[in-house]
């Protein structure tokens, strides 16, 4: 990237400032609220004791993070579960999700109401042109005891829609392309868009909808060979996410699949990046122009991505350079100081909508990549 | 840098995942390779009759003559490749820079290539003994006793996941384009230049382009090539063999366990055989599902592996472009550290011996590569595991077993050379459903006949034989 791509203007550099002051004054809050013997939880008030600093006396800044260690996710395998609620939250009814689980001991996390509000955030940048309020929606993709099923389903009902739910279980779909059971892959992926074709024919004015892209994909070819199209069963907006996403994969879906770009009557997706412990990044919007280049924002100053160097996960990559993801989650349920994802991507600017970094072309760390099972729904 | 992108039935496609394909001994990026996912590939599926179409527009006897030209072309001329031209020389450099394999074997596999499609017509005849073409392009017709005969197309393209490493496999879909039967490949990662010169070499030849569709990708454009596809073919490990046995869609080609059985009767006169036995083990460096990987005889096993150890044992790793180089690299070291330590568990069983071991290091660690030089072993009996494997190198058991016992043992043997002047044990050889390609006498087996099918003959595969019954109508009253 040239360095004039690179420049920002006044305006958004202003904004990317006020944004940075807003983090640092949420950081501080945060990390009090966590490390505060009345409200912290049981798993960082004994961390404290180990990190060699005094998090309520030296963490000033956002930068301050930097000073934990970053936060291992084998921490959040196996219990108790409730050493990670905050005491000042005690009491309140606790949802747990998972990721992972293929093998062993899955990784738990609690959240109280998180979901709700990144997904209300998430609500803020969605067209209403495109996600009409009122609109019922689908849900196509893992519930179980992933998040994404209520959390999408209360982004339907913010939105004042209903949600219809497709489950899939990926951790069955992992066993069944270890074991090599491929016909059976094929025909548990048929069983899940038939349901989805099911609903979305029924009459049920579904105009909005989640899947990954892998089942968006399968969906949108089930619908053609029925003679139809996700256009023609009234779908207007589509966010998809959940596993790898590329320009190509996104040219192809709006060149081939979605009925052109949104601007010439397609139907508009947006793809979005997130798991369990940060929540949901948006899109920055793709266009054929930009090459269809994702550009992920983070919900800052609930969440936080970086790219930071291969060598140095404390040291952030310059704009437009390649590294690692480094996500924060400060909210005043779950609180992480840095986890090093298993993605990597380059470093992106911030502009007028998003005045902070971005991440871009995101993929898995190719340090992990030959290890990693990805995209399997 | 030449670069090479999807071909989306005819078109080419400007893909936005490019890859490098890098020179195995230096790491160095030799050519940029685009790719394409499932969703491209499975919407191009659903075209796949048009593919046929455009081949039905011309008889089976005029793609022969293009088939013919296109071998001519493949093998001597400059063509259409990717963004650029390519020349036979900067063909060979370049495979032999991405698979590791020895430049002259490159060429070897070229002419291989070339020959099997220059003879199309021949190869054709002898597998659907003596057909009229015609009949299978018309689905019926009559051979002259009286009876019609059909053969109905069960694709409309042939579909094939092509391996990384071995430009030799190339030969077995070529007959689908004279058999009006489109192609959907999937090229391997650091071989796409077979499949792209070969469909240029069509085209250039007056084959119609929308014939043709090479989908470079990941699993999922492989996976979409196989659900999609009514006929397709995979080349891969045992494991890929079994998960699709018994499945009539997909013709599945891994290992071949290929061995030389020796009869009673003559292996007293073992060392009369050893030049065949030697190029069985070691020709293409030992990577072909079609090289020997069990030498089987009731007696002087010792001396038989011992003969073959001094021959080969000392052949090392020689730079790609000399032309007495025997061994091919392995692009990924891993495999050849993990073949190695396969092979060292094999060695410590009790009754197996290394019969190379004074001929040094096999495993040949590099940079960005390793080799592993040619191992001989000896097993005192079928019992040891040694006696069932077969690896990417040249590698060869030579097991003592009675001969009584060798047809029961031997286990699944795509090649099985049978030196033998016994009547009995050719009859029985000749029934062993355990060996595919039988031959009975001095042959390597590595030499194949293209006039006689292998693993399966790909008219069985591509057409079912049905009947096709016809009756006058009548007239209708008035009329």
């Amino acid at each position: 990237m040239s360095a004039v791509e690179n420049s920002i203007s006044d305006d958004v550099a202003k904004s990317a400032s006020d944004a940075r002051d807003r983090l640092n004054e949420h950081t501080l809050k945060i990390v009090h609220w966590h490390f505060s013997e009345e409200t912290g939880s049981p798993f960082w008030l004994e961390k404290k004791a180990e990190l060699g600093f005094d998090p309520l006396k030296d963490v000033k800044s956002f930068d301050d993070l930097k000073k934990f260690p970053n936060f291992e996710d084998e921490w959040l395998r196996g219990g108790p579960v409730d050493r990670w609620v905050p005491k000042g939250h005690a009491g309140k009814p606790v949802y747990v999700f998972e990721t992972g689980g293929t093998t062993g001991i899955p990784k738990s996390r609690m959240v109280i109401e998180d979901h709700w509000k990144d997904y209300e955030l998430f609500s803020d940048t969605l067209p209403d042109k495109y996600f009409p309020r009122g609109a019922n929606w689908l849900m196509l993709g893992p519930s179980g005891p992933r998040r994404l099923r209520l959390a999408v389903e209360h982004l339907a009902q913010y939105r004042g829609g209903i949600c219809f739910c497709i489950d899939l279980d990926p951790r069955w779909v992992v066993k069944l392309i270890k074991k090599g059971w491929m016909e059976h892959l094929e025909e548990y992926k048929k069983h899940c868009i038939d349901q989805a074709v099911t609903v979305l024919t029924a009459g049920h004015s579904i105009e909005c909808m989640f899947a990954t892209p892998k089942l968006l994909e399968s969906l949108g070819e089930a619908l053609e060979e029925r003679g139809t199209s996700l256009k023609e069963v009234g779908i207007k907006g589509i966010f998809s996410g959940g596993t790898e996403f590329t320009p190509q994969w996104t040219r192809f879906a709006v060149e081939e699949m979605l009925g052109g770009p949104v601007e010439e009557g397609g139907v508009y997706m947006t793809p979005t990046y997130g798991n369990t412990l940060m929540g949901l990044a948006c899109s920055k919007p793709i266009s054929a122009a930009d090459g269809y280049k994702i550009s992920y924002y983070a919900p800052q100053p609930r969440a936080v991505t970086e790219v930071v160097s291969f060598d140095d996960y404390n040291q952030v990559v310059g704009i437009g350079e390649t590294g690692r993801v480094k996500l924060y989650t400060l909210t005043d349920e779950f609180f992480v100081p840095g986890f090093m994802e298993r993605d990597e991507g380059e470093r992106e600017a911030p502009f007028d909508l998003y005045p902070w970094d971005g991440v871009s072309g995101v993929r898995p760390f190719h340090e992990l990549a030959s290890a990693t099972t990805v995209g399997v729904y | 840098m030449i670069t090479l992108q999807p071909l989306r039935w005819g078109k080419p496609y400007e893909s936005m995942e490019i890859k490098d394909i890098v020179h195995f001994d230096t790491g160095e990026p030799i050519a940029k390779f685009g790719s394409v996912g499932g969703g491209i590939v499975g919407r191009d599926m659903k075209q796949a009759h048009k593919a046929r179409e455009a081949l039905l527009k011309y008889s089976p006897a005029e793609l022969i003559e293009m088939s013919k030209k296109a071998a001519d072309l493949f093998e001597n001329a400059e063509l259409p490749v990717g963004d650029t031209t390519q020349s036979v020389d900067e063909f060979v450099h370049q495979q032999s820079a991405s698979t590791g394999l020895p430049e002259h074997m490159c060429r070897s596999n070229l002419k291989k290539n070339s020959f099997v499609l220059s003879h199309m017509d021949e190869i054709l005849n002898c597998l659907t003994r003596g057909l009229d073409l015609n009949i299978l392009s018309k689905g019926y017709g009559e051979e002259g006793r009286g009876v019609i005969v059909s053969y109905q197309a069960q694709t409309p393209i042939l579909g094939a996941i092509l391996p990384n490493n071995s430009p030799g496999v190339h030969t077995l879909w070529l007959p689908a384009i004279p058999l009006q039967i489109g192609l959907a490949l999937k090229p391997g990662s650091q071989e796409p230049w077979t499949p792209y010169r070969m469909v240029s070499a069509f085209i250039q030849a007056g084959v119609p382009a929308e014939a043709f569709g090479l989908y470079p990708g990941g699993h999922d454009a492989g996976g979409a090539i196989m659900t999609k596809t009514p006929r397709s073919m995979i080349f891969g490990s045992a494991q890929t063999v079994a998960q699709h046995a018994g499945n009539p869609k997909v013709q599945a080609h891994g290992p071949g366990w290929s061995k030389i059985l020796i009869g009673d009767d003559i292996v007293d006169d073992w060392e009369l055989y050893l030049d065949m036995m030697v190029e069985s083990v070691l020709s293409n460096s030992g990577r072909s599902c079609i090289n020997c990987s069990g030498i089987w005889a009731s007696r002087h096993t010792r001396e038989i592996a011992q003969a073959i150890a001094q021959r080969i044992g000392p052949v090392d790793v020689l730079p790609p472009t000399d032309e007495s180089a025997q061994l091919a690299a392995f692009t990924v070291p891993a495999m050849a550290t993990g073949t190695h330590a396969m092979v060292q568990q094999d060695l410590a069983e009790q009754g197996v011996t290394d019969m190379t071991a004074e001929y040094g290091d096999k495993l040949i660690e590099r940079e960005h590569c390793a080799y592993l030089r040619p191992m001989v072993v000896h097993a005192d009996s079928p019992e040891r595991g040694v006696a069932m494997k077969e690896y990417m190198f040249p590698f060869v058991s030579v097991v003592e077993c009675p001969q009584a016992e060798m047809l029961r043992r031997i286990g699944p043997t795509l090649v099985g050379t049978v030196l033998t002047r016994d009547p009995a044990l050719i009859a029985a050889a000749g029934a062993s459903v355990d060996i595919d390609r039988v031959n009975i006498g001095p042959i390597a087996t590595n030499r194949l006949n293209w006039l006689q099918p292998h693993e399966g003959n790909i008219i069985d595969f591509l057409y079912r034989s049905r009947a096709y019954q016809t009756a006058d109508m009548p007239v209708a009253a008035g009329a």
